[in-house]
């Protein structure tokens, strides 16, 4: 965090002075700009190209209460070989499951080189004590979760604390920590804003900035449990908001749509915002996702198309 | 960068006859005398085609052709029977939409993505708007029993050729008069397409005849003793031509001519979607909008912000084929526009304006230019005077409120001004002071067939488009 930043977190009233200085967003003009760029027509090799940026940008992610190890080790093997009778196909950027799966998931993966995600914070409403939150949090990284992804207090948010949901950012991202001896780095805290709770671009906008001055290393925008889930001008005011957060604070944030991206065509135009709002230094798993769990069968079955120029059924494609 | 590969639209689907006459009275017919011109891709410069070039008596008889049409079928028929035409070509241009843009494209130069996605939806929503009014003119409040004006000429200009088409011919035929057009020489190729699409709908003979040809041909319309009424979209020059020609006749007259609009950014803006609209407002067509916001007056607070903002967002317009799906910004429509353009923009180095283009390639052939800012321009600057018509942005500063509005009013033209703010009580106030005929509020360019569009001062008089728009083809008695 810069001096500047200590400055505006200092108080209740310095981050509301701090969040409501800043740009508003028109909604009319931001729901045109992504209509717009979702026109954009993406053929042949950039195509192929942008499908296995896309596979490769994808958090395979089971969120469910009725998750078992066995299913984590399945969608485990998938994540390293999305395509079983092709091995030209890129593995997928992470796992993403809850805490208790943790090390099954960090067993399955091995050296695969793909990263282990984990919601906490008491996933999907966050309507727990810090204390429980923290803990959540320390748990998921002692199993080895490389990245967490945490939910904010949209009560506190909406109500106008945003003091609160900054303290909590900031006491989640501590317990990322890891110690230096273990080898691994601290985990990367991936922020979940839910936005199709925040209601408005401009809260987004407030909302990204927030979590982006409290040290979020993404901001996310759904749990996927909530309706609606990641939309493209959501998306839009998000990746605005890295893009002048780097310009002001020198520091990079990733950004990670979550939620009803179901096919290829939709990942795509998600690649054509980043490329032309945020620009092409976000265009790599390190600082964009995907948050998806149907999304890569379709992507494999484009990738088929485009090598064959014949589509296959879904039956083949694994639906781990 | 992420490279889109080229999406180009098929031009297979256009049929661009080598050589074309002139429509009149529901017929190809050629032309009397010997003169042709030619049209060009301005993108390419490869000829498309060959077309007569009208002289006199080929007006006259399109001028006859109209009046009888006038009187023997058009002028008596019911208003719900020309609805019914008038529904007819609405669709007709629906269902030939794809084909209309890419053919708008060659012939103009302007991205497949403007044609397809902005001018063709509009110009069948202005046939259908206008098919509306037809069998209902007496409740337009514009008085009881009004009756239409007789034979129309019209004369357009190359911008938006097709939709300024519909500007025109929808109005006048919903209104009861029939019309002789003229397109402009660069682009003749959607006009006569529809001359096509009015064989298609089974227009009575007569009822919309087009002539091609140039300067000299929409003078011999617009002098042409027999029309009673003349509707020009183009130059301020030639519209003061116009004046003068009509002045003393009993023509009706309306001018849409020039325009050099303000688009206000004040600082509580929403900034992103104030740099889209700024983009908008004059990269829009490669600047070839009569409305364009050619000045950008920015509140000094924020001045460096948004200059930063709008360099980086102008570095990702992607200039080149007109055809690519994925073009923002097409081809100067011809050699003698893109002289003018580089003549004001040298104009504006040599005034001690600071110039700055994104580093774009520029296709080998065609007509091309660069988008342009131009920064620490004085309203004293040519650039900040006359209209460039083409994609060059002049940026000017205001501190106060008060001082925007006399910067944005200190203009010989008024068509219209962009107000950019978070505060609607601004939006109002400036709206009431703003001398131009459209104020658009947090947007602009945005066009729909019920609002009323012209202009103030040298901008022209007369409304098109809405109910307004009837009023220029009506002759209302009180009664």
């Amino acid at each position: 965090m810069t001096t500047s930043f200590t400055e505006v977190a200092a108080s209740n009233a310095t981050l509301r002075a701090f969040l409501h200085g800043l740009p508003g967003v028109d909604r009319v003009g931001a729901d045109q700009r992504a209509a717009m760029l979702g026109t954009r027509s993406i053929k042949t090799t950039a195509k192929a190209r942008a499908i296995d940026l896309a596979i490769s940008m994808v958090d395979l992610t089971t969120l469910e209460g009725a998750d078992t190890p066995g299913k984590v080790r399945a969608m485990c093997a998938k994540a390293v070989h999305p395509d079983p009778g092709d091995p030209s196909v890129p593995k997928v950027a992470a796992v993403c499951v809850y805490p208790d799966l943790v090390g099954r998931a960090v067993e399955a993966l091995g050296d695969s080189g793909v990263r282990v995600a984990s919601v906490a914070t008491g996933f999907p409403s966050g309507r727990t004590s810090l204390e429980v939150k923290v803990r959540d949090t320390e748990l998921a990284v002692a199993a080895g979760a490389d990245e967490i992804d945490m939910v904010i207090d949209r009560g506190a948010f909406l109500s106008g604390d945003y003091r609160k949901v900054f303290d909590e950012i900031v006491a989640v991202k501590a317990a990322c920590a890891r110690d230096a001896a273990a080898g691994k780095g601290d985990a990367h805290l991936k922020v979940i804003l839910e936005t199709g709770e925040l209601a408005t671009y401009d809260n987004v906008r407030r909302a990204s900035w927030l979590a982006m001055i409290a040290g979020a290393d993404f901001v996310k925008t759904s749990t996927g449990k909530v309706s609606p889930a990641a939309t493209l001008p959501v998306t839009l005011v998000m990746l605005e908001a890295v893009r002048d957060f780097r310009d002001r604070a020198g520091r990079m944030v990733g950004v990670k749509p979550a939620g009803g991206i179901r096919t290829t065509k939709d990942a795509v135009k998600y690649l054509v915002l980043v490329n032309e709002t945020a620009g092409e230094d976000w265009l790599t798993p390190e600082w964009f996702r995907l948050g998806a769990s149907s999304l890569l069968n379709d992507l494999l079955m484009q990738r088929g198309k485009m090598a064959t120029g014949r589509y296959s059924g879904p039956d083949y494609f694994t639906l781990d | 960068m992420f490279e889109y590969a080229p999406a180009p639209e098929s031009r297979d689907i256009v049929d661009i006859r080598p050589t074309y006459g002139l429509f009149i009275n529901g017929e190809w017919v050629d032309s009397l005398g010997d003169a042709r011109d030619k049209t060009i891709n301005p993108a390419s410069e490869e000829v498309l085609a060959e077309f007569a070039h009208a002289d006199e008596a080929d007006v006259d008889r399109a001028v006859a052709a109209a009046r009888k049409a006038y009187d023997s079928v058009w002028g008596r028929l019911p208003g719900r029977e020309r609805a019914k035409y008038l529904f007819r070509i609405a669709r007709i241009v629906q269902e030939r939409a794809r084909e209309l843009a890419v053919l708008e494209s060659l012939d103009n130069g302007k991205p497949i993505r403007e044609s397809r996605d902005v001018d063709l939806p509009l110009v069948a929503a202005h046939f259908f708007y206008y098919a509306g009014w037809a069998d209902k003119l007496e409740h337009a409040g514009l008085g009881q029993a009004p009756r239409p004006l007789g034979v129309a000429a019209q004369v357009i200009p190359w911008n938006f050729p097709l939709l300024m088409l519909a500007w025109k011919i929808a109005p006048a035929l919903a209104c009861g008069n029939t019309v002789v057009l003229k397109p402009a020489e660069t682009t003749p190729l959607t006009a006569l397409a529809f001359a096509e699409i009015c064989r298609q709908a089974d227009l009575p003979p007569g009822v919309v005849n087009i002539v091609t040809g140039a300067g000299d041909t929409g003078r011999a319309l617009v002098d042409h003793p027999d029309v009673d009424k003349v509707a020009f979209t183009g130059s301020t020059e030639v519209g003061r031509l116009i004046a003068r020609s009509v002045a003393g006749t009993r023509k009706r007259v309306t001018l849409e001519l020039g325009g050099k609009a303000a688009n206000i950014v004040f600082e509580d803006a929403a900034l992103d979607q104030a740099v889209e609209g700024v983009v908008n407002g004059i990269f829009f067509n490669q600047g070839h909008v009569c409305c364009a916001g050619s000045r950008l007056l920015v509140q000094e607070s924020i001045a460096d912000e948004l200059l930063g903002a709008l360099k980086r967002r102008l570095s990702t317009l992607r200039m080149g084929d007109p055809l690519d799906k994925n073009t923002d910004i097409g081809a100067i429509n011809s050699a003698a526009q893109l002289a003018k353009i580089r003549e004001l923009s040298e104009a504006g180095e040599r005034e001690g304006a600071e110039r700055w283009s994104p580093s774009c390639p520029i296709p080998e052939k065609g007509f091309w230019f660069p988008p342009t800012l131009f920064t620490g321009v004085a309203q004293s600057h040519r650039i900040a005077r006359e209209e460039i018509f083409g994609p060059v942005l002049s940026v000017l500063t205001f501190r106060t409120p008060a001082e925007a509005v006399e910067k944005a009013n200190n203009t010989p033209y008024g068509l219209s001004a962009g107000v950019w703010t978070e505060k609607g009580s601004r939006i109002l106030w400036m709206a009431d002071r703003l001398r131009a005929g459209v104020v658009w509020a947090n947007t602009f360019n945005r066009f729909d067939p019920a609002s009323p569009f012209g202009g103030y001062k040298e901008s022209g008089y007369g409304r098109e488009g809405g109910r307004h728009g009837l009023e220029a083809y009506l002759d209302v008695r009180p009664m």
